[in-house]
């Protein structure tokens, strides 16, 4: 019986497969051909894939900020556009490969996890334009663009309100996992505090950590309560999840925080003493690029470090928790970035050198 | 009438039906969310098969969970419940990218090295649950859930470690190129490859823009081997009498503790297999920064349930289940379909296709009806 039963029903995988082939077969030759005609024909020849890395689409983080870029461009261009959500990290090669196939004008790749993946993509077909959003162009492929963003920037101006909100005279920084890309977030903000300092004769001092995770809340979270414990009473963070930790600590120990990447405080709206956030405005860069990819005004092959000047990082808008002559002070100076006249370090040594100039 | 009863009797008709049926409520689920059911199926298919590469990819993408599906399915017929295919896979990446980068010998030795090395970190995590079992008689679910997480928290450790991290990256150094297990890896870039390959699309396409392996044969092997160990031989009797009845084989002389760990101990090592074959066969060939379990695993235990739990059923089913996901992600290219609802579809057509009674009810219900009337007719019911 025991038998039986076993072979039966391993025949049903295998009947699966086929019943599904011809069910799908009976549709697919009628429907999937007009389907794709019918695409091409309706709109203009423009046509734009995104691949977001395991983090989905609504990860309320670059890839839906990518997405809301690329619905943008499809409300004002006409321009077709579309995902594909990698689930596994093997599967971020395959997915590339599905959107060449589609006839994407610009296949965008989100997340530096997918950098790998995009530059042998775009290696095996050279014909074919590509973009990715925190990955690096490795030997210069002409049909790569890579998209990074000048963090120090807004980490800038979020440093100057800490230490202008600071009492105790000591602020935070947690990091993700140490890298060039973090480090950039770590040293503006430094230098931020620092610039405060000099202006109003304060000496606010700052320390960093990793929290080694960029999921690990719980480490986020007894790192802060660490910094908080040693007296700092302003906390930034750049550690994705892990930070999450950080603004629940702040808010159970009502200190200040400070929110990365997107609104923060709109966020979490639970975490009540988020004070304002460093943006990276994914939306607007994914915008501005396939623009200037598709119109020709910039040319592909680059690697494109985008900033205040390209609106592609900013402040949070919301500043009903800071004192409105702090945050103008900050908006002023988020302009003088803008302008050039202030050029923000993004590295230990620029740090120490920008200090000496100050 | 008695026809079509005994077709619902035969294997063929219970898998149709049950496809069938989790297709139906699937495009409910679809026309509920406002999306053409027909187009999306249309998209589903044509994403798994429309182009040879396609059909590449879902075996690729089959293999490590018809070897998972295998461990689930030889250890159920032992009598255990390995959920911990998951951990079991993990550990197996784990050990064949520490081998694999840290060793550089010859690909003839280097590759079986790391597989061997994967199989032995699944199979230490199998054999630890199955001791335990054993030994002091922890239910497995419970361990090996456990195991997951010390598996999925090691591989983390592993890849921020200062020996195998890759600078500015969340991922480990990948392996020695060595290692890999690519048909014709090395060739089909080389000029020679590239010239051959350019008058020839399809397999241009299908050798450079996939990772082609070797896993899938090796699996289908391992499937085969298995259902051969289960059902032809001393070990397998032994295994599966344990299985059936505990009591009743220590009665006749098997020795039950070292039955459950052998079992789990070989479950194991099939899961590490998956897991070192990834490595070595697909890119990135290393382990990244782990954020949520990759679920291969988990998919295994749905590809075992969708077999029956019969090793050799476990080859249909995981292509069906790496086509209805690999060819899922373009219905949502296609069509905009969200994730969540194709995940959903997918889920209903494995949900059905798991229910294996379904093609037999209907078959008795025919058989009632008839009964029935021909009773109401006055004839007697029997063999005609």
């Amino acid at each position: 019986m025991a038998m039986g039963s076993i072979t039966r029903r391993s025949m049903l995988g295998m009947m699966g497969m086929g019943a599904l082939t011809l069910a799908a077969c009976g549709g697919g030759s009628s429907e999937g051909g007009a389907e794709s005609a019918g695409s091409d024909a309706a709109s203009s020849d423009v046509k734009l894939e995104m691949i977001t890395d395991t983090g989905g689409v609504n990860d309320q983080s670059f890839n839906q900020l990518a997405w809301a870029g690329m619905k943008q461009m499809e409300a004002e261009n006409g321009w077709e556009v579309s995902y594909l959500e990698s689930k596994q990290d093997s599967d971020y090669m395959t997915n590339l490969d599905k959107a060449v196939d589609d006839g994407a004008t610009i296949v965008w790749g989100i997340g530096f996890a997918m950098s790998d993946a995009i530059n042998t993509v775009a290696e095996q077909n050279p014909d074919v334009t590509f973009a990715s959003i925190e990955g690096s162009n490795e030997d210069g492929k002409e049909n790569l663009t890579a998209v990074a963003f000048k963090s120090e920037e807004p980490s800038f101006a979020v440093g100057y309100i800490a230490a202008r909100m600071s009492e105790s005279g000591k602020v935070g920084f947690i990091g993700g996992m140490e890298s060039e890309t973090i480090q950039a977030f770590e040293y503006g903000y430094y230098a931020g505090v620092e610039y405060a300092n000099k202006e109003n004769g304060t000496s606010v001092t700052y320390q960093g950590q990793y929290a080694e995770s960029f999921t690990d809340a719980a480490k986020g979270k007894s790192i802060a309560q660490k910094m908080i414990k040693d007296g700092c009473d302003v906390m930034f963070h750049a550690a994705g999840g892990a930070g999450v930790g950080m603004l629940e600590a702040c808010n159970d120990a009502k200190v200040m925080s400070i929110g990365v990447d997107q609104d923060q405080a709109a966020l979490f709206p639970e975490y009540e003493t988020i004070i304002t956030s460093a943006l990276k405005r994914v939306d607007n860069a994914v915008v501005t690029v396939s623009t200037g990819l598709v119109d020709g005004s910039i040319e592909g092959g680059q690697s494109l470090l985008l900033g205040a000047a390209d609106d592609a990082v900013g402040l949070a808008e919301s500043h009903d928790k800071l004192p409105d002559d702090v945050y103008e002070a900050a908006v002023a100076l988020f302009d003088a970035i803008k302008a050039g006249d202030i050029v923000v370090p993004a590295s230990k040594d620029a740090l120490d050198a920008y200090v000496k100039s100050l | 009438m008695r026809g079509l009863e005994k077709f619902l009797r035969g294997r063929f008709a219970a898998a149709a039906i049950a496809v069938l049926i989790g297709l139906l409520v699937a495009a409910i689920v679809l026309i509920a969310a406002g999306y053409d059911p027909i187009a999306s199926f249309a998209a589903l298919i044509t994403g798994a098969f429309g182009r040879p590469k396609y059909i590449t990819n879902v075996f690729i993408k089959a293999t490590p969970i018809l070897l998972t599906g295998v461990s689930v399915a030889f250890a159920f017929k032992t009598g255990l419940f390995n959920i911990g295919a998951e951990g079991q896979y993990i550990l197996g990446t784990v050990l064949a990218t520490i081998v694999g980068v840290k060793l550089n010998l010859p690909m003839p030795l280097q590759v079986p090295v790391v597989l061997l090395s994967g199989i032995a970190g699944g199979a230490a995590l199998g054999a630890f649950v199955g001791w335990l079992k054993a030994r002091f008689g922890i239910h497995e679910v419970i361990t090996s859930i456990m195991c997951n997480w010390i598996a999925f928290y090691l591989c983390n450790f592993v890849v921020m470690s200062n020996t195998f991290h890759k600078p500015n990256s969340q991922s480990a150094l990948p392996v020695n190129p060595s290692s890999y297990t690519m048909i014709l890896g090395s060739w089909k870039k080389s000029e020679a490859g590239k010239e051959f390959l350019a008058g020839m699309p399809w397999l241009r396409e299908v050798l450079l823009k996939t990772d082609l392996n070797a896993g899938f044969i090796i699996a289908v092997l391992v499937a085969v081997l298995i259902s051969w160990v289960l059902t032809r031989t001393k070990l397998g009797y032994e295994l599966r009498a344990v299985g059936f009845n505990r009591d009743a084989a220590r009665f006749s002389g098997i020795s039950v503790e070292s039955n459950i760990v052998l079992s789990m101990l070989i479950a194991g090592g099939i899961s590490g297999f998956a897991g070192a074959l990834a490595i070595t066969g697909t890119s990135p060939h290393t382990i990244t920064l782990l954020a949520a379990m990759e679920g291969y695993g988990f998919n295994g235990m749905s590809v075992a349930f969708i077999a029956g739990c019969a090793p050799i059923g476990c080859i249909p089913a995981s292509i069906m289940f790496a086509a209805l996901i690999y060819g899922g992600m373009s219905v949502q290219q296609a069509l905009g379909v969200p994730s969540d609802i194709i995940n959903i579809t997918i889920g209903t057509i494995v949900f059905f296709t798991a229910l294996p009674g379904i093609a037999p009810y209907f078959a008795d219900k025919i058989k009632q009806r008839r009964e029935a009337k021909e009773l109401a007719n006055g004839t007697k019911a029997g063999e005609a």
